[in-house]
């Protein structure tokens, strides 16, 4: 199965348009990058958080008669796996032409999920939101501390994964940061909001949408893009696993969703993580990059903070990841505009782009049950 | 504040613990699996029938948070104030979010966050919040 088309809306803030017609946009977007007729999609994949949308997807976009659809539930940790899903379905024959989207009005502040609590709790956030454990940035700075703790991790480090980043959407008109870079000074100095994370360890809030179009890798080679192929995909869902509540899993540091993911993924494909020449590693918050660089394999466990130095992750560096600025510096769409520059990459069209980057890793939120894709060229 | 429902059969008894000064954690009878949070089935055994077992109160910060806002409009008054998870010694396994406070009733802010070490010992207190009676952490 291959990737053919890509769509991304404006991204920013205050975005006039619904989220609904924002994902219109998108998808309309991504088939015309394919040249492939709306009336031929058959398959659609989505995110539970975008609920009973495949109908007015369809009824808007005149989309002919879909025969699969599908939604991934547990926020950006499905993002890969509406892709891998697709994908699926073609190779299953349940469709042909298959869109996979996620569209976000998050810039509104009303639109956090956590500001949105009930008072008494019956669910699994009873055990942690009453003695002010609220958001999910609390729940990452926990891990980030323990991480300081046995492995001697730095802030130092962790800045490197949110300068990179910004440094890549210096080189991409279309992100929120372009035009503003961001020094470490800058970094050390920003607001906390969960120490040990500040301010520019969290993505940003935005508004945006982006798509990606899917058919086999036959018909793929018909089409004007060269395709960017499915190579290999997983999902991980680890034993005794606790969403966001990672701190009462087994073995925090190291049973985290990509745990589960990793060696799935790796076992399907014929290149290693030293193959890969570029990432887009899901950057809710910064950790989550260091803990997805142990989890798929580029480092030793509590190696992350020795791997990200001198700027490894950044332009010229020896795995540039995020290389449209990602969550942090490009937009934050639950990591969906993480595959469509993927995508940018394998094709060779990214606004920064990294030279021969046939093999691309994707993948999603690490901290609840998640999904990777290697993307990969067809040459 | 928020709280943790009374509401819940399944973990009634440990608020009900909480309340007479006991902390209570979840033994399945037939492995003796200690677990945490509660859950209705034993993931080792598979079955159901499970008792609530006094713990020692003793523990050891596992980890902890300072938080800053945007914070809820309850917390926001406490802010920064830290958040720890506690590691009870004689079940490692089991991990709790709690508070870290001078003395039972003291506010959640009342220990410098600067003093707080991961790895240092606590015991359990409880002070009623938001009409529950909860677990909080002094310093041992």
């Amino acid at each position: 199965m291959a990737v053919v088309g890509v769509g991304q809306t404006e991204l920013g803030k205050g975005l006039p348009d619904t989220e609904f017609v924002l994902a219109l946009r998108a998808i309309r977007a991504a088939l015309d990058d394919c040249g492939i007729d709306p009336s031929e999609v058959d398959g659609l994949a989505s995110y539970t958080m975008e609920p009973d949308r495949e109908v007015e997807v369809g009824r808007n976009l005149g989309l002919g008669d879909i025969t699969w659809f599908s939604q991934v539930g547990y926020g950006g940790g499905g993002g890969c796996a509406t892709v891998l899903h697709a994908a699926a379905a073609i190779a299953t024959g349940q469709c042909n032409v298959a869109v996979a989207w996620r569209s976000r009005k998050r810039a509104d502040k009303a639109s956090r999920v956590w500001a949105q609590s009930p008072e008494v709790l019956a669910d699994y956030l009873q055990w942690s939101r009453p003695p002010g454990l609220l958001r999910p940035v609390d729940e990452i700075a926990m891990l980030m501390r323990r991480h300081m703790h046995e492995y001697g991790t730095t802030r130092e480090q962790l800045a490197e994964v949110a300068l990179a980043f910004r440094a890549h959407a210096q080189r991409n008109p279309g992100a929120a940061m372009h035009g503003r870079p961001l020094t470490l000074d800058a970094y050390l100095d920003a607001r906390w909001i969960s120490e040990p994370l500040c301010l520019f360890d969290n993505c940003l809030e935005s508004d945006g949408a982006a798509a990606v179009v899917l058919v086999s890798a036959e018909r793929a080679r018909d089409l004007p893009q060269p395709p960017v192929l499915i190579h290999a995909g997983a999902q991980g869902l680890p034993r005794q696993h606790n969403l966001m509540a990672a701190y009462f899993s087994d073995d925090p540091l190291r049973d985290g969703p990509s745990s589960a993911a990793a060696p799935l993924l790796w076992s399907r494909a014929d290149v290693g993580p030293a193959d890969v020449k570029v990432a887009q590693l899901y950057d809710a918050f910064s950790p989550l990059v260091l803990f997805s660089l142990e989890g798929y394999g580029f480092c030793s466990r509590g190696e992350s903070g020795g791997f990200v130095e001198g700027g490894a992750l950044g332009p010229g560096g020896r795995l540039p990841t995020n290389t449209a600025g990602g969550s942090m510096s490009e937009a934050y769409l639950h990591g969906f505009n993480l595959i469509t520059e993927g995508v940018r990459q394998v094709r060779g069209t990214a606004s920064g782009q990294v030279a021969d980057a046939d093999v691309c890793l994707v993948t999603s939120g690490e901290c609840v049950p998640t999904s990777a894709l290697l993307l990969r060229s067809d040459s | 504040m928020l709280r943790a429902t009374l509401d819940d059969p399944l973990t009634r008894p440990f608020w009900d613990g909480c309340a007479r000064g006991e902390l209570l954690v979840q033994q399945f009878t037939a492995s003796g699996n200690v677990v945490w949070p509660p859950r209705p089935m034993d993931p080792a055994s598979r079955t159901f029938a499970h008792e609530w077992v006094a713990a020692s109160g003793q523990a050891s910060i596992w980890s902890f948070v300072v938080a800053h806002p945007p914070l809820l409009p309850a917390y926001a008054e406490f802010a920064p104030y830290p958040v720890v998870v506690v590691a009870l010694t004689d079940h490692p396994a089991v991990r709790m979010v709690g508070n870290v406070v001078a003395s039972a009733d003291a506010r959640i802010d009342s220990v410098d966050p600067a003093t707080i070490v991961v790895g240092e010992p606590v015991r359990v207190v409880f002070a009623e919040q938001d009409g529950i009676t909860v677990p909080r952490w002094t310093r041992a």
